[in-house]
C-alpha cells in the first residue's frame, strides 16, 4: 500500500532528524568531542589558593584547551588545596617542570589552570605532580593590598609635601 | 462554612481524579509490551504526533534562535562580551527552552489533538465498541499514543534545540558580525554533555511523559458530548502547562542547584 | 461458583438487578430471562437505562445488587480475561455503529478476526466478504465510515458484530433514525441472521411496530420496573394502562408528557432571575457521576 509507505518515510525522516539533532547537540554543541574519557592522564597540582576554580574548569597551555579539572581537595596537613587535572592523553610531552597558575579568563570570566613554561627532558606522567604553582589571585586581597599601600603613601607623604611639590 | 464545604468537596474531587489517572497510567503501562509486539500501530501515532508537530517546531525553534540572538547580542555587547552569544543561546535552548517550548507547543498541538482524538472516540462509542469485541482500547489505542508521544518528544526538544542554535547563529554572525569561530568555539568549550544535553533531554523525555499522559487521560476521562470534550481539550493545554512549568522548575533546582 | 444454575433455556438471565445513577434509580430490583436462539426485545420510553442494561449484561457496569449470568456464568464475577473471552462470544451493535473511524470498511468488519485470530490474509478477506455480503454491502468495502449512511454505518457494524460468529447479539435501538426503507431492511436482516445464524438477539428499542414485527417476546420496563412482559400478541393485549399508551403512543397517560416541574401559572408569575426555556429537560446524567466543575 503507498500509503503506509509514505507514512513510514516521514517517520523515518522525522526519527532521523531528531536523532540527527541529539547528535548536533552532543558533537558540535557540547563538548563531548573534544575529550574522551578514556585517553586522559592524570596529574596533580597543589596549590596555596584555588579561587574559584571548579571541577571541569579548564587546564590549558598555551592558551589552547588540553585537560580539564577532575577534583579538587584540601589537605588539612598542608593548608593546600589539591588539584587533579585529567590531561588528554595527546598531549604527553609536557614538561615535568611546568608552572601551573590560576587565571580567570577576562575580568569577569572563569578561573581555569593554565601550564605555562618548563624546559626539562623529563615529561608528566599519570600520577605526576607539578612542583611550582602560581596560586588564583583574589580580588579582594589584592584590592585590600592596593587601598592598605596607598594609605600608607598618604601616610608618608603628608598633605603639606603634597602642596609643596605641585 | 460554605467556603470550607466547597473547598472540601474540590479536594475530594481533584484526589479521586488523581487516583483515576494513577490507575490509568498504570494500565497504558502494562500495555506498552503489547505496543511493542505491533511496530505498525506505535508507527501510526508517531506520524501523527511526531511528523506532524515537525514543521511548528521546527520554525518555531528556528525564530526563538534568531531572538535570542538578537537579544543577546544587544546585552553581550554592552559588556563587550558578544563572543560569548554562542554560549547563551545555546546554555538557554538546550537546558531550558528547547525542552520547555517544544513541550509547550506539542502540548497545544498534538496533545489538544490527542484529547479530542480520544474524546471523541468515546463519544461515539468506539471505545466501548471495542471492549464490547473484547479489544482491550487501553492496549490498542491509548498505549501506541502515549509511546509515540513519549518517544517523540526528546526528538522534537532536539531539533528544536538544534535549528535554534543554528538560527542564533544566521543573526549573531551572519547579520551582526560575532565572529562564527567564536560562537562554536565558546559553546562548545562551555557546554557539558552530561550536565547540559543530557539534563535537557532528561527533561523532555519528563515532559512528554507527562503531557501525553494528562492529554490520553483528560480524552478518556471527558464527558462523551460536545462540550465535554471541548472542555477536556482546554484542561489538556492548561494542566499540561502548568506541569511543564512547574516541573521545570523542579527539575532545574534538582539538575542545576549546586553549580 | 459462578455457575449459578440457569434455566434450561436461558442464555443470559438477569436476577434481582438494582443500578442507580446518582439519586435516580435506574433499574429497582427487575428480572429479566432472555432464551436461547429467540428475539427478546426490552422496550420502554427514552432514559429508562434499556442501553445501560445491554452495559451490564456485556459487563462494561457493575450492578449494585442482584447479577447477571450468561451462559452459566455469572458475568460480574468473570477475571478480565475469562470476560474477554465471554465477550468474544457476545456481539453487540451500538446505536451510532461505533466504527473505527480511520479505517475502511472492511478494515473495521476484518478487525476482530484479526485481533483475535491467527487466519492468514486469504481467509480473513473471505471471511470479511461473506460478511459484508450478508449485510449486503460487499461493493462499500473500500468506503471510509464517514461515507457512509446512517444505516449502512449500522448494517457495517452488525456484519463487524457478527464477524467471530457470537452466540447473541445485542442491538441498542437498531432502528432509530433510519428511513423506511433501511429500517425495512434491519428489520429483515435481524429476523434472517437469527434464524439462519442461530444467534440468541436482544435488541433495545422504543420503535413498537417493528420491534413487535421480529420480536419473540418483549419486556416493557418503566420507571427501573418490570411494567409489562410477554409475546408481542399478549403485550398489545395487556391491561395495564402504562403498556397500553406506550404500544399505542397517546401523548398522555401514566406517563406524562411534562417533566416534572412546579405549577406552569406559578412559574410564569413568578419569574426567576435567569430565564429558563419552559420545555427543556435537565441535562442528561453524565457517564459518571463526577459534577461537572467550571474550568478555565
Amino acid at each position: 500500500m503507498p500509503h503506509t509507505h509514505t507514512q513510514d518515510t516521514l517517520v523515518g525522516l522525522f526519527v532521523a532528524a531528531g536523532i540527527a539533532s541529539l547528535f548536533f547537540l552532543g558533537l558540535q554543541v557540547s563538548n563531548l568531542s573534544s575529550f574522551s574519557h578514556g585517553n586522559t592522564y592524570e596529574i596533580t597540582a597543589n596549590f596555596s589558593n584555588s579561587g574559584g576554580l571548579k571541577v571541569k574548569s579548564a587546564v590549558s597551555a598555551a592558551g589552547v584547551k588540553i585537560g580539564s579539572v577532575k577534583a579538587i581537595t584540601f589537605d588539612s596537613k598542608t593548608f593546600e588545596s589539591v588539584v587533579k587535572m585529567d590531561i588528554d592523553a595527546q598531549y604527553k610531552t609536557l614538561p615535568d617542570d611546568v608552572t601551573a597558575s590560576v587565571y580567570t579568563a577576562g575580568l569577569l570570566g572563569e578561573q581555569y589552570v593554565s601550564l605555562d613554561g618548563g624546559g626539562s627532558d623529563e615529561y608528566l606522567k599519570n600520577g605526576s605532580k607539578i612542583e611550582i604553582t602560581n596560586s588564583a589571585l583574589v580580588l579582594e586581597k589584592a584590592l585590600g593590598q592596593f587601598l592598605f599601600k596607598s594609605a600608607e603613601e598618604k601616610k608618608a607623604t603628608p598633605v603639606d609635601d603634597k602642596k609643596g611639590r605641585k | 462554612m460554605e467556603f470550607f464545604r466547597c473547598l472540601g468537596a474540590g479536594t475530594r474531587a481533584s484526589f479521586t481524579k488523581l487516583g483515576r489517572a494513577s490507575f490509568f497510567l498504570i494500565s497504558i503501562l502494562a500495555g506498552i509490551s503489547s505496543v511493542l509486539v505491533r511496530p505498525r500501530l506505535l508507527l501510526k501515532q508517531l506520524h501523527s504526533v511526531g511528523v506532524l508537530s515537525f514543521l511548528i517546531i521546527t520554525i518555531s525553534g528556528l525564530f526563538v534562535g534568531m531572538v535570542l540572538g538578537l537579544q543577546g547580542y544587544y546585552i553581550l555587547s554592552r559588556f563587550g562580551a558578544e563572543e560569548t552569544l554562542g554560549v547563551m543561546v545555546a546554555a538557554s535552548l538546550v537546558r531550558e527552552l528547547g525542552p520547555v517550548v517544544a513541550a509547550l507547543l506539542f502540548a497545544g498541538r498534538a496533545g489538544s489533538a490527542l484529547t479530542a482524538e480520544i474524546g471523541l472516540m468515546k463519544a461515539t462509542e468506539q471505545l466501548s465498541g471495542m471492549e464490547m469485541m473484547a479489544i482491550d482500547p487501553i492496549k490498542r489505542i491509548i498505549s501506541p499514543r502515549f509511546l509515540a508521544g513519549f518517544l517523540s518528544m526528546p526528538l522534537l526538544a532536539a531539533l528544536f534545540s538544534a535549528v535554534g542554535i543554528i538560527g542564533g547563529q544566521i543573526v549573531g554572525s551572519g547579520l551582526l558580525g560575532v565572529d562564527d569561530g567564536a560562537y562554536w568555539s565558546q559553546m562548545r568549550a562551555n557546554l557539558d554533555f552530561q550536565d547540559d544535553i543530557i539534563n535537557g533531554v532528561i527533561k523532555s523525555i519528563v515532559f512528554g511523559f507527562v503531557t501525553s499522559w494528562i492529554a490520553l487521560f483528560e480524552g478518556y476521562d471527558a464527558i462523551p458530548t460536545a462540550e465535554g470534550v471541548s472542555r477536556a481539550t482546554t484542561r489538556t493545554v492548561v494542566n499540561s502547562a502548568f506541569s511543564i512549568l512547574g516541573l521545570d522548575f523542579i527539575l532545574t533546582a534538582l539538575m542545576f542547584g549546586d553549580n | 461458583m459462578d455457575n449459578l444454575n440457569p434455566t434450561q433455556n436461558s442464555l443470559v438471565s438477569v436476577h434481582n438487578l438494582t443500578f442507580s445513577r446518582g439519586e435516580k434509580k435506574i433499574f429497582d430490583d427487575i428480572s429479566l430471562e432472555f432464551e436461547r436462539g429467540k428475539i427478546t426485545a426490552i422496550m420502554g420510553p427514552s432514559g429508562t437505562g434499556k442501553t445501560t442494561l445491554l452495559k451490564i449484561i456485556g459487563g462494561q457496569l457493575c450492578p449494585e445488587k442482584g447479577y447477571v449470568t450468561v451462559n452459566g456464568r455469572n458475568v460480574h464475577h468473570l477475571k478480565r480475561d475469562e470476560l474477554y473471552t465471554l465477550r468474544k462470544r457476545m456481539g453487540m451493535l451500538f446505536q451510532s455503529g461505533a466504527l473505527l473511524t480511520d479505517m475502511t470498511v472492511f478494515d473495521n468488519v476484518a478487525y476482530p478476526v484479526r485481533e483475535h485470530t491467527h487466519l492468514p490474509e486469504s481467509m480473513v478477506r473471505s471471511l470479511v466478504l461473506m460478511k459484508l455480503e450478508a449485510v449486503g454491502l460487499r461493493g462499500a468495502r473500500d468506503l471510509m465510515p464517514n461515507e457512509l449512511s446512517g444505516g449502512m454505518a449500522r448494517r457495517v457494524a452488525l456484519a463487524r458484530a457478527i464477524a467471530l460468529d457470537p452466540m447473541m447479539i445485542m442491538y441498542d435501538e437498531p432502528f432509530t433514525g433510519q428511513d423506511p426503507i433501511s429500517m425495512g431492511a434491519l428489520v429483515h436482516l435481524i429476523k434472517s441472521l437469527n434464524t439462519t445464524l442461530g444467534l440468541t438477539s436482544i435488541i433495545v428499542s422504543h420503535d413498537v411496530q417493528e420491534t413487535a414485527a421480529i420480536a419473540d417476546y418483549i419486556y416493557v420496563l418503566a420507571g427501573g420496573k418490570v411494567v409489562g412482559q410477554g409475546t408481542p400478541q399478549e403485550i398489545q393485549q395487556s391491561s395495564s394502562e402504562w403498556v397500553q399508551q406506550f404500544m399505542n403512543g397517546t401523548a398522555d397517560g401514566p406517563v406524562h408528557f411534562h417533566y416534572p416541574a412546579k405549577e406552569y401559572m406559578d412559574d410564569l408569575l413568578h419569574s426567576e432571575k435567569s430565564f429558563k426555556p419552559l420545555f427543556t429537560r435537565q441535562r442528561p446524567p453524565s457517564d459518571r457521576n463526577t459534577k461537572r466543575k467550571r474550568y478555565s
